[in-house]
């Protein structure tokens, strides 16, 4: 296992690894456990997939569980999930019902593996209400929020709250997300395999492969969003933007999206993209399967650009992988994309379909341009949103929760 | 000199002790659109808060060439677009102050002062919030030590960048010349490194990203002195 770690070293650089192992020497035999909804499907799934082994590599014990439920649970997080990002959506008693009552039996499913570790971390909604059953609990719980929660529906957030306020800190990708909380926020931004199928390297040829079931033009530039049939990531506006733009010049528009084991308006959202798209054969509208990494991977690569023009979103690891590939990204100026994306440096920030459609055609015009911001979002995404960067702040934050010493702004660990 | 607590970076024997440094963030829940908020915050805010918005940004994901050398400066400039203010905040250093008290009410001082020069000052709101943030450094003992100077070449080449921050940044709060540690180590031991010292204070780490400092740092102790 330790060349598992090591390979990281290959990439991100051999003092990071150095760095990783220092600090975990702390942490040797310490209890975490994960929770969230799913290990198919949605970002938090692909990043635990990797920082589970990973902390067991450093000599952690770490382990990973899922909360699950009936159609009613994921109807009522989804609403949960819609309505902490701002959507005015109703969730009934009912629903809060249930969620509260799967919660509880999560709790006591998993009562002594959460009672007795030394760390847990929720992630996101779903598990939230789970510390309110298990109230002798012998570690320090976070709250992980992957969403954007900058201006939430105020009934929800009050709600939620409630559950939230008991957990030890809470762990944002951003400030901007973070909440009036009686503990401590923390900010972690999220990051990407570059080792994994999604990330790692692909030659020309094997692209190729990969994408020959879909038809695409060679020589035609290509746009591409990788995103759930949600309507955040405006997959409409996309498509408005390819149509301004296709009246100018030639290109291509791929939208590739899936499902995430916990999302059931997927599928209302893809039929209305299958509308709007018509029976363009330039628009290519592809439900791909959650396990299709490669296939994103090579769609990535085979790009000219990057589109990401959500009007909400958590952080954006869409945005990421495709500046991994060495992409320049239009993206919608909303919550972690503004981290990730520099105006005339790794892409452009745009807040409509003509924003979008004005940035595709300057880059389409500017090959060397594309070049030279794809090559500094590749170098901006090494330093700063590897898998190893997160794990190094996951490691800096468990040592400051053990050592209870929060408020201090020097936390100094002593080598025996 | 801002109160820290004091890391020996020397041994006994006279070694120079590599730590390095791992940052977390915390969000503090305060934030200004106005200069007014912008005062009010600094005046409530946590020390740790102060201090990492002049340092911070080497830590946190930027690709830009910073226009300006600290946070504060640098939404007063983009998002006020009060350039005046923004030059006067920019050679504010925290060296400067005895304390983090005084160093957070000079900053203060120089807001005050734009904000009766200019009335436009008193109204000017952005439209991206400046947000107060802290960090907390957890510093660890890499349990390397550099015995001899030919040493530093290779030794800062292998240096994490928080290693690099630690040694070459942050040491400015704790050195008693306000120095890096690198300068501090090499005066407080025989040999005449006047010179070398000298060339250490040309790199200016509020316009460098840590790997630029690395990199800058090991040519430096590679070129080779007569000393050496």
């Amino acid at each position: 296992m330790s060349q598992f770690l090591d390979r990281y070293g290959e990439i991100a650089g051999k003092d990071v690894i150095r760095q990783l192992r220092l600090l975990a020497r702390e942490l040797e035999g310490v209890r975490v456990v994960h929770v969230n909804s799913t290990k198919e499907g949605g970002g938090v799934a692909e990043i635990l997939h990797k920082m589970i082994p990973l902390k067991q590599d450093l000599g952690i014990d770490a382990s990973w569980e899922t909360i699950t439920g009936d159609a009613a649970f994921y109807q009522c997080t989804k609403a949960m999930h819609n309505t902490l990002q701002g959507d005015k959506t109703i969730i009934t008693e009912e629903l809060l019902h249930v969620y509260e009552e799967t919660n509880r039996k999560f709790a006591d499913q998993m009562h002594e593996t959460l009672a007795e570790a030394d760390i847990v971390i929720i992630h996101d909604p779903q598990p939230a209400a789970t510390i309110r059953h298990i109230p002798h609990r012998k570690g320090r719980w976070v709250w992980r929020c992957h969403i954007d929660i900058s201006r939430p529906q105020r009934s929800v957030w009050n709600y939620l709250r409630e559950h939230v306020a008991a957990y030890d800190s809470s762990i944002f990708s951003m400030q901007r997300f973070s909440q009036r909380l009686p503990h401590i926020q923390y900010l972690i931004p999220p990051s990407i395999d570059p080792l994994s199928e999604k990330n790692m390297d692909l030659s020309a040829q094997e692209v190729l492969e990969e994408i020959s079931p879909f038809n695409l033009i060679p020589d035609i530039p290509l746009l591409l969003q990788v995103s759930r049939y949600d309507w955040f990531k405006d997959p409409i506006g996309v498509i408005k933007a390819y149509k301004m733009v296709r009246k100018l010049t030639p290109v291509q528009l791929v939208l590739a999206g899936g499902s995430a084991s916990d999302d059931p308006e997927g599928e209302a959202v893809l039929e209305e993209v299958r509308r709007a798209a018509g029976e363009d054969p330039d628009i290519h509208v592809l439900q791909l399967p959650s396990d299709a990494h490669r296939t994103i991977n090579a769609l990535q690569r085979r790009a000219d650009i990057i589109i990401q023009k959500s009007t909400k979103e958590g952080f954006g690891l869409t945005v990421t992988e495709g500046m991994w590939k060495g992409k320049p990204v239009i993206g919608g100026e909303v919550g972690g994309i503004r981290l990730q994306v520099m105006d005339h440096r790794t892409g452009f920030l745009v807040n409509s379909p003509e924003g979008a459609a004005l940035r595709i055609r300057y880059l389409l015009h500017r090959p060397d341009v594309r070049l030279q911001m794809g090559h500094q979002a590749r170098e901006f995404v090494r330093e700063n949103f590897l898998l190893t960067r997160h794990l190094r702040d996951y490691l800096a934050l468990m040592v400051s929760l053990l050592k209870g010493k929060e408020q201090d702004p020097y936390l100094e660990i002593h080598v025996p | 000199m801002i109160q820290g607590k004091n890391r020996p970076v020397k041994t006994s024997d006279e070694s120079l002790r590599v730590f390095d440094c791992a940052p977390v963030f915390i969000a503090t829940g305060i934030h200004a659109f106005t200069l007014r908020e912008l005062i009010e915050g600094l005046r409530v805010v946590h020390p740790g808060s102060v201090q990492h918005h002049f340092w911070g940004r080497l830590l946190r994901p930027v690709i830009d060439e910073p226009e300006y050398s600290n946070d504060f400066a640098g939404w007063t400039g983009r998002e006020l677009r009060d350039k005046v203010l923004a030059e006067r905040l920019s050679v504010i250093y925290p060296t400067d102050f005895t304390n983090v008290e005084e160093f957070r009410h000079g900053i203060i001082d120089i807001i005050e002062n734009r904000l009766d020069e200019d009335l436009i000052s008193h109204t000017a709101m952005a439209r991206q919030p400046f947000h107060f943030l802290r960090s907390q450094l957890v510093v660890f003992d890499t349990g390397t030590r550099i015995g001899d100077r030919s040493e530093l070449a290779d030794a800062v080449k292998g240096m994490s960048e928080g290693s690099i921050f630690y040694h070459f940044v942050e040491a400015r709060r704790r050195t008693e010349k306000r120095c890096d540690d690198f300068s501090a180590w090499l005066e407080s031991n025989s040999g005449d490194y006047h010179r070398l010292c000298v060339d250490l204070t040309a790199i200016d780490p509020y316009f460098s990203s840590l790997c630029e400092i690395r990199d800058r740092l090991e040519n430096l102790f590679r070129q080779g002195w007569p000393q050496l």
